[in-house]
């Protein structure tokens, strides 16, 4: 008897080391999370043996703030935006990263000094750059082309449906510069009742003409089927139904959103020291460099950006198709995140009770 | 056996009575253990789930305490304001005591990083109240007495009656307020039920699409599922057997893909607007609108719930002689006549049962209408999934979803005092 409850614990203590052995990441799924797979899981698993299984959310702070507040949590990191990190930490439900445990710079600048400004929250830590843009498809407008955010709004000039994400964030502050606000003024406008009043009357001007979206990669599909003519979306993904799959697609840089996504670990996280490992191995300038050649956003590391060169097809150039480049920055809003992590909650609630009215 | 026993006994000498009531109570354990598998399983997945629900609705600790997440342990929060509420009755304005107070109970909030869950909670009654909790704790430490002056100073939206209402409240932990909200309605200032502003009421409208849609959707199947069920009941066994798989098939494959298979279908580059392109109906620039919409939502529901009409009806058809009508129709009625005074009635319980199950199949549905409703065609369901998953408001959720729950059960009792719920025949 004896001897058989030693196998028995044996075999229990070899399942859990085999079970502790994984990695649970939960990502915004599509061109995307293939950009992370090939990027950092594969060579992560290929130098540490742990494997990293990736879990697909529409926005992968849903799950987060579920599991946590059901003390049921079974993803280990979540790719984030920054005002829903800041809004997380600040509620308690993340494990605070201490930057020094992040690799220096291949020069040996500290990560500290190496990762963009803003890229570094208490929290969490950056990944990319990327943009919330709109896009069209050329097919459907043979004559005029849109060519500023003004013209996603205007369907008397551009007739067609339009994909928009479901959602106040990123959606409100077009509304707001297509109405003539300055990018710069935005969030000043956004903060007043009176501006989030102008920014839902603009939208109410083509709300029977949208189709609402929630999971990054359905834009490029609602362009691709023709179901809408022009579609807000993640730059990346579109840059991927571009470059990968040939579509006639175009991105409008004029009015584009650019945010941070960023690693965050939640507490509780089942693999708290392998999520740390994974954190730190995936943040270093060759894996985030490596990134760029899968999907174009921009690394989140200064020291990433020199070698950051050819798409995987080895011939496009990634420079001017991410958001950062200069010749895109001409009308750029860059989220602010404490607007979001204050009035997130507040404003989804006004944006459900606009859409189901 | 000179004298005979006082008690009888059974063979092996215990007294009947000891026997059978022994034997008796074997039996009802029996029987209980038979049921309690059902029992359990009854209340562990139903009552206790609903219970909790109930609970939910009208119970939010979110202001009054904190868990640590690691520890499990429960730290009390804005222990001063609410020490303040209970010494000073409702309607009091806030003195200096009540700010100094505050400015404890929020440096308190700063500690325990609880800024954003307090700041929830009271968002939850007062819209856009989160942030005046967020950045307030964030300056906390910035705080100096007088605080009457000083809190106020560092955001106006402290004076407002309505942020010290809406604390008072949720200082209690119980609270009928996710009611109010589900029903639209808010207290102002001076503690009145009032309706909130007309931008935000979303609730009683979502409520009246709801039934709406389920009666609109209830309608149509009956219509669809009359014929057929008529058909099924009437035609030789050959061709109603195949026509019971046609009706059966759709039943038993997946509610996903059959919803995704109208997608295909009504979508604007769909297979219908293609064919009506393709035979001229339409033009190319033409494509009606079918899916994200209501009339999407109508068509998939309709669909998927006609099975639920056609098997009660059927079952309630196929017993009625045709003689009936055949007699009728001897005496001299005509068929109009013959149908509406001796056939339909005798259907009528097939008729009650199968609108009824469809109809509060309906009322709570949610995949379907989530996949193909777009902005238009949303239910009272989705806006519950929206507070369940999205905004994580539970006790609204929990509120709306014991509303439609209180629906439902009003329906059942109307119907079973109209048409009695023994008349009711599933099959």
């Amino acid at each position: 008897m004896k001897k058989i409850l030693t196998v028995t614990s044996a075999l229990i203590a070899v399942g859990a080391a085999a079970s502790a052995q994984e990695l649970n990441v939960v990502s915004w799924g599509g061109a995307y999370t293939k950009s992370q797979v090939e990027a950092y899981h594969k060579p992560f698993t290929e130098m540490t043996g742990i494997r990293v299984n990736s879990i697909d959310a529409d926005n992968p702070v849903v799950p987060l703030k579920a599991q946590v507040e059901a003390k049921n949590v079974t993803g280990d990191l979540f790719d984030i935006e920054l005002s829903d990190a800041v809004r997380m930490c600040d509620e308690g439900l993340l494990e605070p990263i201490d930057p020094a445990m992040l690799p220096p710079a291949p020069d040996g600048t500290p990560a500290t000094e190496d990762f963009v400004p803003g890229a570094l929250s208490e929290c969490a830590v950056a990944t990319i750059v990327w943009s919330t843009v709109f896009a069209y498809d050329e097919s459907k407008f043979p004559g005029e082309k849109p060519s500023t955010i003004a013209d996603l709004f205007d369907t008397t000039r551009f007739p067609g449906k339009r994909g928009l994400k479901k959602g106040p964030k990123s959606t409100l502050e077009m509304a707001l510069m297509a109405d003539g606000v300055p990018a710069a003024e935005v969030y000043a406008v956004l903060s007043t009742p009176e501006g989030v009043d102008r920014a839902f009357a603009k939208l109410d001007t083509i709300k029977s003409d949208v189709i609402w979206w929630e999971a990054g990669a359905q834009p490029p599909q609602l362009l691709a089927d023709g179901e809408a003519v022009m579609v807000t979306a993640y730059n990346g993904r579109i840059f991927d139904a571009i470059a990968a799959e040939g579509k006639p697609f175009q991105i409008v840089w004029d009015g584009q959103y650019m945010d941070f996504d960023l690693w965050a670990i939640p507490k509780g996280a089942p693999h708290l020291e392998d999520a740390m490992k994974f954190l730190a191995f995936s943040t270093d300038t060759q894996r985030l460099a490596d990134q760029a050649k899968w999907i174009s956003y921009g690394p989140a590391r200064k020291s990433s950006s020199a070698l950051v060169g050819l798409y995987q097809d080895g011939k496009t150039e990634m420079a001017p198709h991410m958001p950062t480049n200069p010749a895109n920055m001409g009308n750029a809003l860059v989220n602010d995140f404490e607007f979001w992590a204050d009035h997130d909650s507040e404003l989804s609630a006004r944006f459900a009770a606009w859409l189901a009215g | 056996m000179s004298d005979a026993p006082a008690h009888l006994t059974t063979a092996d000498g215990q007294p009947l009575q000891t026997a059978l009531a022994r034997s008796q109570a074997r039996l009802r354990r029996r029987a209980f253990l038979l049921v309690a598998p059902l029992f359990l399983f009854v209340l562990i997945t139903f009552v206790v789930p609903i219970g909790q629900m109930l609970f939910q609705s009208v119970y939010n600790p979110g202001f009054i305490e904190i868990e640590n997440r690691d520890t499990g342990e429960v730290t009390p929060l804005m222990t001063n304001v609410t020490a303040w509420f209970e010494a000073n009755p409702q309607g009091t304005a806030p003195d200096e005591a009540a700010y100094a107070a505050l400015a404890a109970d929020l440096k308190h909030l700063k500690e325990m990083r609880a800024g954003g869950v307090v700041g929830e909670r009271i968002n939850y009654d007062v819209p856009g109240t989160r942030s005046l909790f967020t950045s307030s704790v964030r300056n906390a430490d910035k705080l100096e007495p007088p605080y009457l002056e000083s809190v106020p100073a560092a955001d106006a939206r402290w004076a407002d009656p309505l942020v010290w209402r809406a604390m008072r409240s949720a200082s209690s932990g119980f609270t009928v307020q996710f009611y109010l909200n589900a029903l639209d309605l808010t207290r102002d200032g001076n503690g009145e039920i009032v309706r909130i502003d007309e931008k935000e009421r979303v609730y009683i409208l979502l409520f009246t699409r709801t039934l709406a849609l389920s009666a609109a959707i209830t309608a149509i199947c009956l219509v669809l599922a009359f014929p057929i069920a008529h058909l099924l009941a009437t035609l030789p066994l050959a061709k109603s057997n195949l026509l019971m798989v046609l009706v059966l098939l759709p039943f038993w494959t997946s509610l996903l893909v059959r919803t995704t298979s109208w997608m295909v279908l009504l979508q604007s580059q769909g297979v219908v607007n293609d064919i009506m392109v393709a035979l001229g109906i339409i033009g190319d620039d033409g494509r009606i609108q079918m899916m994200y919409n209501r009339i999407g939502t109508i068509v998939a529901m309709t669909h998927i719930l006609l099975p639920f009409m056609v098997l009660p009806l059927y079952s309630v058809m196929r017993p009625i002689p045709p003689t009936y009508v055949r007699a009728a129709r001897s005496l001299g009625a005509t068929s109009w006549t013959a149908f509406r005074r001796v056939y339909l009635p005798q259907t009528l319980p097939g008729i009650a049962a199968g609108a009824l199950l469809v109809f509060i199949l309906a009322v709570g549905y949610y995949i379907t209408p989530a996949l193909v409703g777009g902005a238009d065609g949303q239910l009272i369901s989705n806006l519950i999934a929206f507070h369940m998953q999205k905004s994580l408001n539970w006790s609204l959720a929990a509120a709306l979803a014991s509303l439609l729950l209180f629906g439902v059960l009003v329906l059942y009792w109307l119907y079973d005092r109209l048409i009695g719920i023994d008349n009711m025949k599933l099959g």
